[in-house]
């Protein structure tokens, strides 16, 4: 179903998501975010495998948002395929996360925050 | 023509009922995006029976039914015997409300009512039924 990696690189987290995020994988998701945050101020997700992210995936990522904000924790998410970016699009989650186009990006984005 | 899947009240079950809404819907020619768009809606409706009306009870079973009418409309109709949902004493929450409260769920139907034309939910004979209906464009 889903498969999530995380690797420690300079100076921040990459999280890679591989797979589908639904209401029986999303604790995963949880799982790994909630290590990231304490582990490090910069946050990067690659999303560039992900097929396919219901509610329980996207409440993830928004239950973060604010205890992030408070802990001054960057988060950047990229390489979201259409069928994906659209669904963070139908609820305007690009106006409440960091979301770019390519790993480059996000780096510079992480770095920049 | 009609197509009907009756399956547990199992989360693991949610990959199952969204290959059967995708293969179901392969036929109609919608993109990607529009197909993932459906697919969700359903797996939304579903989740929320599974873990809500049903607490992933594997003895319980829910039936999906997709009806495809003409190439104009598409209807999904939800059964299951769970605990009904009472639509009219839903309230949308806003984003900032659910950002702010840092919880992680309250999204799932405010993505149904966006991507459907119409959300309908009702009981007959034991069963609660939600109805999704979505008109194709021409």
């Amino acid at each position: 179903m889903v498969k999530i990696d995380t690797i420690s690189e300079e100076n921040y987290h990459l999280i890679q998501v591989n797979g589908e995020i639904d209401a029986s994988s999303s604790i995963e998701l949880d799982a790994a975010l909630k290590e990231a945050s304490e582990n490090t101020s910069k946050i990067l997700i690659d999303l560039s495998n992900l097929e396919y992210i219901s509610s329980a995936g996207l409440g993830v990522f928004i239950s973060y948002l604010e205890e992030l904000k408070k802990k001054e924790v960057g988060l950047v998410i990229f390489g979201l395929k259409e069928k994906v970016h659209e669904v963070f699009e139908i609820l305007g989650l690009q106006h409440l996360m960091n979301i770019v186009e390519t790993k480059e990006e996000a780096v510079k984005a992480v770095n920049e925050a | 023509m009609k197509h009907k899947l009756s399956i547990s009240c199992s989360k693991s079950n949610l990959l199952k009922i969204r290959h059967f809404v995708a293969d179901q819907l392969v036929s109609i020619n919608l993109s990607e995006v529009e197909l993932h768009k459906l697919v969700l809606a359903v797996d939304e409706v579903c989740a929320n029976l599974i873990i809500h009306s049903n607490h992933c009870n594997p003895t319980k079973k829910i039936d999906v039914i997709i009806d495809l009418i003409g190439s104009e409309q598409i209807q999904f109709t939800i059964k299951d015997k769970g605990v009904s949902f009472d639509l009219n004493k839903y309230q949308e929450p806003s984003m900032n409300e659910i950002v702010s409260s840092g919880r992680k769920g309250g999204v799932g139907l405010i993505l149904v009512k966006r991507i459907m034309d119409k959300i309908e939910f009702s009981t007959e004979k034991n069963y609660n039924i939600c109805r999704l209906t979505k008109n194709l464009e021409k």
